[in-house]
This record gives C-alpha cells, sequence and structure tokens, in this order.
C-alpha cells in the first residue's frame, strides 16, 4: 500500500492544467446538452478557467518541481511561457466572441477547443521527457486543425484547415521518427538521461534524431524551410483563430525547442547550432524578402512572423543564458505587439462585413487617428525602431549572438530587419500619406482595451524594461 | 546633488505636445495649438539657457550629469553635456522657436500632429546630444527617424512618399551596423557607459571593424559622398521647416558621432582611416558643389551646398589637429544656423508662389528689398566670406588641413570657390535681372512675421562672423583633451612614416 501511494505523482505542480482539463470537460457536457446558446457561458467559463490558470501559475512556487516520474518540469521558464501563452489564448477568446456572431458562426467549440489547445501548450512547455513533449503537441495542434476549420462552410477556411492538418501531421511523423532514434541510441527519453547518455560525443544516429526533431518543431513556429503552411492558414482561418495561431502555439513550439536543445543536447551544441543559425538565416531573409509582394494584411503578418521567428532563434543560437533571456523577452514583446496588431485587423470592418488588404487602411490617419497611430507605433516595434517594444527584442537576441561571436548571423540579422522595416513602413505610409477610403464600422470595447494596452506597452516598454528582463534571465537561469 | 535639467529638456517638449494632444482641432483649437507649441519651444530654449548658465565651458569633463538605472546595471539612464554637446543642445533649442513660425501658416492640414511631430522630434534630439550612454545614444538617434518620416511624408511635396523612403531606410541600414558594434563593444568593455569607454582601450585590430560599422552609420547621416543621395531628395519633399531641421540638426549627428565615438574611442582606426575620410570628403567639396551650381530647384541646390559643406567637415575633424576639430565644430555651428536660415529663405518666397524653380523667379530686389539684403548675408555667409560666420569654419578646417595634408587642403580650397559660383549664380538668378515674370508683379516683402524671423539670424550670422571667440572657447578644453587621447595613435604613425622614409 505504501508503495501505490509512492508512486502516485505529485499532482500539484500540475495544478492550472488539471484546471483546464477539467473546465474542457465540463464545457463540453454543457455544450453538448445545452447546443449553440450556450456559446457565451461556455466562453465566459472558458475566459474564466484561463485566467484562474494564470493565477496558478503565477502562484507556483519559485522552485523547480518535477513531477510524472520526471515526464513534467515546472520551473520559472515554464512558468514565464505559460503566462505568456495563457495571456495569449485569454485575449483572442475575449476578441472572438463578436467577430463569429458578426459572421453567423457563433460555435461553442471555438472556446473550448482554445481551452484544450492552451492545456496542450501548457504541457509542452513542461514537456520534459519525449513522451510529455508529444502528447502535448499532439493535443494542442489537434486542437488547432479543428480551429482553423471552425468556419465550415468556408472554403477558404476548410482548405486552410486540411492544409494545416496534411502538413502538420507529416511534421508530427517527423518529430515522432526523431523522437524514436533519439531514443534507440540513447536508451532513454528523459531530457536529462539523454543529456547523460550522449556524454560529450553524439552518434550519427542521435544527430539524425536531433534534425528530424528540429524538423518538426520548426513546422510548428513555421520557421523555413517548414513554413510553406503559414500564409495561407493565416490567410483562409478566421481572422481570431489567426490571431490565436500567431501567438500561443509559437510561445510553446519555441519554449520546447529551447527547452529540448538546452537540456537534452547541451553536449553536442556545435551539430544544432549550425542547423538553427541556418534556419534562423533562412527565416529572416524569407520574412523579409517575401512579404514585400503582400498586400493582403493577414498573408503580410503571417511572413512577418516568419521572420520574427527567425529573430527569436538568433538568441536561442547563441546557446546561452543570455540568448535563452533573450527568446524570452523576444516572446513575450512578439506576443503583445502581435495581438494589438490582430486587434487592429478585427477592426477593419466597413458596412459590407470585415476587410483585410492592406489598401483598405488608407486614410486610416485622417477616419480614425488614435487606431491608426496604434498600428502605426506596432508597425514600428515590428520593425524595431527605438524606442518602441520590439526594438529591446531585437537588442537581445542580438546581444547574445555577439556575445557568442555569431558576427555573421548578427549582421545579416539586422540588415533582413532593414528589409523588413520597408513593408511594415508601407502600411504606415498607407495610412497616413494616402487619400482617405470610406471610415470603418466602430469598434467595441474589447478591441479598444487589447489595441490600447499593446500599444502602450509597445510605446512606454522602455521606460520601465526591469520588469519583463528579470523575469526573463530568471526563467533562462533555470535552465542552465 | 545631480540635477534634472538635461532631462527636463528631454521631457518638456514631450508636456508640451501632451497638452497639443488635448486640444480640438477647430479654428480656436488650431491657433491654441500653434501657441503652445511656440510657448513650448521658448520655453526648453529658456531652460536650456539655465543649463548653459551652470555649464562650465573651461572644463573638458562631463557635466549637469544625471543617471538612473535603466536595461541593466551596466547599459544606464545617463545624462550629461560637454563642450561638444552643450552648442549643439543650445543650437537645437534655438532653432525650433523659427520652425514653429516658419509653419505658422504654411501648414494648413494635420496641423497638430505636425506641432507633436516636432516637438517629439525636438525631445529625441535632445536626448541624442545628452545621452551618455551607447544604448541610450541609439534609441535616440534612431526614434528620430519616425517623427521625421512622418513630416516628409505627410506634409511633404510631390515625391514625398519616395523621399520618406528612401530618408529612412538609407539611415536605418547604416545605423543598423553601428548597433552591432555597439553591441560587440559592450561585450570587450563591459559597459555602455560612454565616460567610461572614452577610456577603455580597444585592441586595434577590432577598432578596424568597430570604426567601420560607426562610419556606416554617420557617414549616412553626415552624409558624405558617395551615400549622400537621400539628402536632396529628403530636403526637396520635407515642409520648409523639416528642411530647416534636417539640415541644421540632424546631419549634425553624424559629425557629433565622430567626434564623440570615433575618434575618441577609436584613434589608431581613425588615424588608419583618415585618409579614406580625406578622399571622400575632398571629393565631396569638389563634386557635389558642380552637382549644386547645375540645379535648377533652390532647395536642392542649398542640399548639394550642405553635402559639400558637410566634407568640409569631415576633413577637418580627421585632421585631429587642434585648428581643424575646432573647425570642423565651428563650421556645424554655423552651417546650422546659415543652412537653416536659407532653408527659411527659401520657404518665403516659396510660400509666396508656390514653386522651388530657379527659373520661375528673377529680379526680386525691385519688390523684396527686405529680403534681398537678409539673402544676401545667408549667401555670402554659405560661401565663407569673411565677416559671417561661415568663413571662420571654413578657414579653421582648411588650416588644418594644411597641417596634415597639403594636397587635401590644396583641392579643398577649390571648393571654396566653386561655392562661391554656385551660391551667387543663384542669387543673381533670383534676385537680380529684370523683373519680367507677370506673377512675380506683385509679390511682396517681408510680413512682420518672416522678419522676426529672418533678423535674428542675419544678426548671429554676422555676430560670429567677427566674435568666433565665444563659440571656439567652448571647444578649447574637449578639443584639447580629445587630441591627447589620439596623439598616441598619431605618433606612432608618424614614427612609422618616418621609417618608411
Amino acid at each position: 500500500m505504501p508503495n501505490a501511494l509512492a508512486s502516485f505523482p505529485d499532482l500539484a505542480p500540475a495544478l492550472p492544467e488539471l484546471l483546464l482539463a477539467i473546465t474542457a470537460l465540463v464545457l463540453v457536457l454543457i455544450g453538448a446538452f445545452r447546443g449553440e446558446q450556450s456559446t457565451g457561458a461556455v466562453t465566459g467559463v472558458a475566459f474564466v478557467a484561463l485566467v484562474g490558470a494564470v493565477i496558478l501559475v503565477v502562484l507556483q512556487p519559485s522552485a523547480t518541481a518535477v513531477t510524472f516520474n520526471g515526464a513534467f518540469v515546472v520551473d520559472a521558464f515554464a512558468r514565464f511561457m505559460k503566462i505568456a501563452a495563457i495571456i495569449g489564448g485569454a485575449t483572442v477568446l475575449l476578441m472572438a466572441g463578436s467577430y463569429f456572431q458578426r459572421i453567423g458562426e457563433s460555435r461553442f467549440e471555438f472556446p473550448i477547443l482554445v481551452v484544450t489547445s492552451t492545456l496542450g501548450i501548457m504541457m509542452m512547455i513542461s514537456a520534459s521527457d519525449l513522451i510529455a513533449l508529444y502528447l502535448g503537441l499532439e493535443l494542442s495542434s489537434l486542437s488547432l486543425y479543428v480551429i482553423a476549420a471552425i468556419d465550415r462552410d468556408n472554403t477558404r477556411a476548410t482548405e486552410a484547415g486540411l492544409k494545416y492538418f496534411v502538413l502538420g501531421a507529416l511534421s508530427s511523423g517527423m518529430l515522432l521518427y526523431g523522437a524514436s532514434l533519439v531514443y534507440g541510441f540513447t536508451g532513454s527519453v528523459g531530457f536529462a538521461q539523454i543529456s547523460g547518455a550522449l556524454k560529450g560525443q553524439g552518434s550519427t544516429g542521435v544527430i539524425f534524431g536531433l534534425a528530424f526533431i528540429l524538423a518538426g518543431l520548426s513546422f510548428k513556429v513555421s520557421a523555413v524551410p517548414f513554413h510553406m503552411w503559414t500564409p495561407d492558414v493565416y490567410e483562409g482561418a478566421p481572422t481570431p483563430v489567426t490571431a490565436f495561431f500567431a501567438g500561443a502555439p509559437k510561445i510553446a513550439a519555441m519554449a520546447l525547442l529551447v527547452r529540448i536543445v538546452m537540456q537534452a543536447f547541451p553536449s553536442i551544441t556545435a551539430q544544432w547550432q549550425q542547423i538553427i543559425v541556418f534556419v534562423a538565416i533562412a527565416s529572416m531573409g524569407l520574412g523579409a524578402f517575401a512579404a514585400i509582394g503582400q498586400a493582403n494584411l493577414k498573408r503580410l503578418l503571417a511572413y512577418s512572423s516568419i521572420g520574427h521567428m527567425g529573430y527569436a532563434l538568433v538568441g536561442l543560437s547563441a546557446g546561452s543564458s543570455n540568448g535563452v533571456a533573450g527568446v524570452a523577452i523576444y516572446m513575450a514583446i512578439y506576443l503583445v505587439t502581435t495581438l494589438g496588431v490582430f486587434a487592429c485587423l478585427l477592426a477593419m470592418r466597413t458596412k459590407d462585413g470585415y476587410v483585410e488588404k492592406i489598401d483598405d487602411l488608407a486614410g486610416l490617419g485622417r477616419t480614425n487617428p488614435g487606431m491608426a497611430f496604434a498600428l502605426a507605433m506596432l508597425m514600428f516595434s515590428l520593425a524595431g525602431i527605438p524606442p518602441l517594444a520590439g526594438f529591446f527584442a531585437k537588442w537581445y537576441v542580438f546581444v547574445a549572438a555577439v556575445e557568442a561571436k555569431l558576427y555573421a548571423l548578427a549582421v545579416i540579422g539586422v540588415l533582413t530587419s532593414a528589409v523588413g522595416a520597408f513593408y511594415y513602413l508601407r502600411v504606415v505610409k498607407v495610412m497616413y500619406f494616402d487619400e482617405s477610403k470610406e471610415s470603418f464600422e466602430p469598434m467595441g470595447g474589447i478591441l479598444q482595451g487589447v489595441i490600447g494596452v499593446s500599444a502602450i506597452f509597445t510605446l512606454f516598454f522602455w521606460l520601465y524594461p526591469a520588469p519583463l528582463v528579470s523575469a526573463a534571465s530568471a526563467a533562462a537561469k533555470s535552465l542552465f | 546633488m545631480s540635477s534634472h535639467l538635461l532631462s527636463g529638456l528631454i521631457v518638456l517638449p514631450l508636456i508640451g505636445s501632451l497638452f497639443i494632444l488635448m486640444m480640438k482641432s477647430d479654428a480656436a483649437g488650431l491657433r491654441n495649438i500653434r501657441w503652445i507649441a511656440l510657448f513650448t519651444t521658448l520655453a526648453t530654449f529658456i531652460l536650456s539657457m539655465v543649463a548653459w548658465n551652470k555649464f562650465d565651458p573651461s572644463s573638458a569633463a562631463f557635466q549637469l550629469v544625471e543617471e538612473s538605472s535603466w536595461l541593466s546595471d551596466k547599459i544606464t539612464f545617463k545624462l550629461g553635456v560637454d563642450g561638444f554637446s552643450m552648442p549643439f543642445i543650445l543650437l537645437t533649442t534655438f532653432l525650433m522657436p523659427f520652425c514653429i513660425v516658419a509653419s505658422w501658416v504654411s501648414v494648413e492640414k494635420r496641423v497638430k500632429e505636425y506641432m507633436i511631430a516636432f516637438l517629439v522630434l525636438e525631445a529625441l534630439m535632445i536626448g541624442v546630444f545628452a545621452a551618455l550612454d551607447l544604448v541610450l545614444f541609439y534609441l535616440f538617434f534612431e526614434a528620430g527617424l519616425i517623427p521625421m518620416f512622418l513630416i516628409i511624408g505627410i506634409w511633404g511635396g510631390k515625391r514625398r512618399i519616395y523621399a520618406s523612403f528612401k530618408f529612412f531606410l538609407y539611415t536605418l541600414i547604416g545605423s543598423l551596423l553601428m548597433l552591432i558594434a555597439i553591441m560587440a563593444m559592450y561585450w570587450t568593455a563591459g559597459t555602455t557607459d560612454i565616460v567610461a569607454l572614452l577610456k577603455y582601450k580597444f585592441p586595434v585590430e577590432m577598432q578596424t571593424w568597430l570604426w567601420l560599422a560607426f562610419f556606416a552609420s554617420f557617414a549616412v547621416k553626415m552624409p558624405m559622398w558617395p551615400v549622400h543621395t537621400w539628402l536632396p531628395d529628403a530636403h526637396v519633399e520635407a515642409p520648409t521647416a523639416g528642411s530647416v531641421i534636417l539640415a541644421a540638426i540632424l546631419l549634425k549627428m553624424g559629425g557629433y558621432g565622430f567626434i564623440r565615438f570615433s575618434i575618441p574611442m577609436l584613434p589608431d582606426a581613425s588615424v588608419y582611416f583618415a585618409p579614406l575620410v580625406f578622399a571622400m570628403s575632398v571629393i565631396a567639396i569638389v563634386y557635389t558643389s558642380l552637382v549644386a551650381m547645375m540645379q535648377d530647384d533652390m532647395k536642392k541646390l542649398i542640399a548639394y551646398s550642405s553635402v559639400a559643406h558637410m566634407g568640409f567637415v569631415t576633413m577637418g575633424l580627421f585632421t585631429l589637429t587642434e585648428q581643424g576639430i575646432q573647425g570642423a565644430m565651428y563650421q556645424m555651428i554655423s552651417h546650422g544656423i546659415v543652412s537653416g536660415a536659407l532653408f527659411l529663405s527659401v520657404g518665403v518666397v516659396y510660400d509666396r508662389m508656390h514653386t522651388r524653380e530657379i527659373a520661375a523667379y528673377g529680379g526680386l530686389t525691385q519688390r523684396m528689398p527686405l529680403y534681398a539684403v537678409a539673402f544676401m548675408v545667408f549667401t555670402m555667409a554659405n560661401v565663407g566670406l569673411p565677416g559671417t560666420s561661415g568663413f571662420v569654419g571654413e578657414f579653421l578646417t582648411l588650416l588644418g588641413a594644411f597641417r596634415a595634408n597639403t594636397w587635401v587642403a590644396f583641392v579643398a580650397t577649390t571648393g571654396v570657390i566653386l561655392s562661391a559660383c554656385y551660391a551667387l549664380w543663384l542669387y543673381a538668378r533670383v534676385m537680380f535681372g529684370p523683373l519680367e515674370k507677370p506673377s512675380l508683379k506683385t509679390i511682396s516683402d517681408l510680413t512682420p512675421r518672416e522678419i522676426g524671423l529672418l533678423a535674428p539670424l542675419v544678426v548671429l550670422t554676422i555676430y560670429y562672423g567677427v566674435q568666433p571667440g565665444p563659440i571656439l572657447d567652448v571647444f578649447a578644453a574637449p578639443t584639447s583633451a580629445l587630441l591627447q587621447q589620439t596623439q598616441a595613435a598619431l605618433a606612432a604613425v608618424k614614427t612609422a612614416a618616418l621609417a618608411a622614409h
């Protein structure tokens, strides 16, 4: 009897995840019995559960906790990334309600799927062995496939969902194959044990496995050359869904990438570093050049997000504590900025419905000065112009790359960011320099709030950067 | 006790822009907006005079220093001024009220946003010159692009979009390389505190790369040949006040960067690359003077002449002699006043005729005698006539160049003649000759507002032409401190040259 008790895992570290799991199950029941009319209530409860999860994560003790036989770890890094990811999910939930009502697709499944996806995301962030990694990844991915196609009568959305599913399944397969190779050659699935088994040199099999795992995760963060799905899915999926895709899942995949290379493969840094450096350069380059020709704002943001993942990977390729802190800061600032941009996108609504072309923003500087100013600041921030928050995001990843003497990577990175500045400027140009077209319908209070918070954060981050920076460096230290 | 004068100088324009933000855009609101902008810039000027009063020009040390925690314990929010940066802050605060007055009637659309952009730009420019931390400097240096991009793009001329993009992207690419250099300096020296970095000795090999990265940024900003092409476009398309700020202050950031970072922090590389700078400066002086002669747009002509004058500045700086550096500093201050005044003068006729084509004018002396006198003074200062402020800087830089390299001095001197050619020819075509064009027959002379705008600048141009002492004294202490730092590097080169003989 004592044996059985001793083997029962400690549930306390996983309390936020349990809360979300139970909430999702209960909400499915409510939705199944009450049908479509329960959407409002389900959304509300799901939002409260997400907020509750953030609070629980914040309240967790600062010491590193490990449970489920080492498969699940809660350290400062996991908490930082989880808070960012849940905030991303909750904000999207908040913004999505009125959108789906307006397009007449108000389904109770959407909030539930956001909750299950967030749950999978949290498991990914905390995963400390290959099996937990795969479980979390699949839970979140399967939810995302359905969310992408939730507007099921819309051919573009279904196409996006199908595309995402097929390519996603392929990448999951690659990841699984890589994981099995690593298990086969090291004899264990736990990150710490893999690291112990490698002892400074990896056999060819392990390196193959590593390459496959990195390929699978690159797909999830939409890094080049596994980015092909991004523009189509971004464009096809309903805008709130795209907003969700741009935030939480990328944070989780990035966190997972950081954790696996830092904790499972620290002894073969040279091997994974060259892969990450290549992926970073390719992503930054493609993100900068491919976005130039885009006329659709969502496609533009897709390429922009590819580029931004490249910048975040610059921090990871440094392979140092400063680099990981840079990644954490980058993802947090990227999340806030992106949420603001997508809130602006959701506010682009004319009498005839939602629009998403860049040219639809023409003259916004006159018709809606507040929104135009906020969007302009967010664009300058994405371009990395000081004193906006995006500059500091780039500062921390590049300063880590320079510390690691990756000068070529840093120089290529800043030059691509100058190219990228061109298309961000184009959005500003359309809003301020072009003659105005018809103005947008007034936006709701929630969107105003999200845009406002995001713009204020972006604009005034430089005055008081200490809280985020110190939290990120504490998070990074917990991995070493 | 640390004073907060400098942060006050940065915050004051921002407070003014907040007030403007709260104004309504009706007729009464617009009047209030203009007055608030003027009062804010005047108050900032008065505050900068207070700072000047507390400033001790005989010391080479940084003064009015204030510091508070920021990004990390090594990267702090540190402000302070010395004899090199104080004059630029005064120049900025002095010229801002002129910009506001110059835009009083000529800017009709989106007055509110216009004034806010100018006040924010003022705060950022003061920040550039007051920053005592490299990252903070970079922050202000780059942030200035945003309001200037909007000023050119919203209130500019026909090709404003092309010009604004070119301005933004050119400057951005240059600055980003500097950013990498700043990071490398941070990891090597362990700090970005400018005072500490001035004492730090970087390895010679590394200096070369750092110097080139900084050069990429400052050469574009300056602008030096061959990366000057953004300037004529930006100048021509920008509204009058935008051109004034661009010519008078934004260009000086490049020169300030050389004198603050490149030369004292990277002395060996500066000595090594001096011939390159000389070559580029001399080409700029001669080539852009010739190009200026062939322009048929007044603003473009002045823009090219700015590039030529900045050539004197870079040449003077890298002679690494007392005359050269002081002359370059003087040239920058003088050019700030004179080129600003020239753009204001062009704005005067542009407001009346809405064209900057030189061919559209002629014989203005008959209808606009006062204007002709003011324009004459500024033209002479632009040429470098003795008795105007333009002479002192040019003469000193040439003197310094003569000590460093006679051939450089010889070729550069021809630039003085060429500048007389284009400037006097411009004056002749616009002012003299018969008043034939029907549209000019009714043109009116300066209004009281315009007299108030140009008269102080006329007085200063002549005053500093005959009394250069007060300004030169300010540069004296930091210049000798700077030369001490570069002396070792120069001595090494000289012994090598002697050995080669």
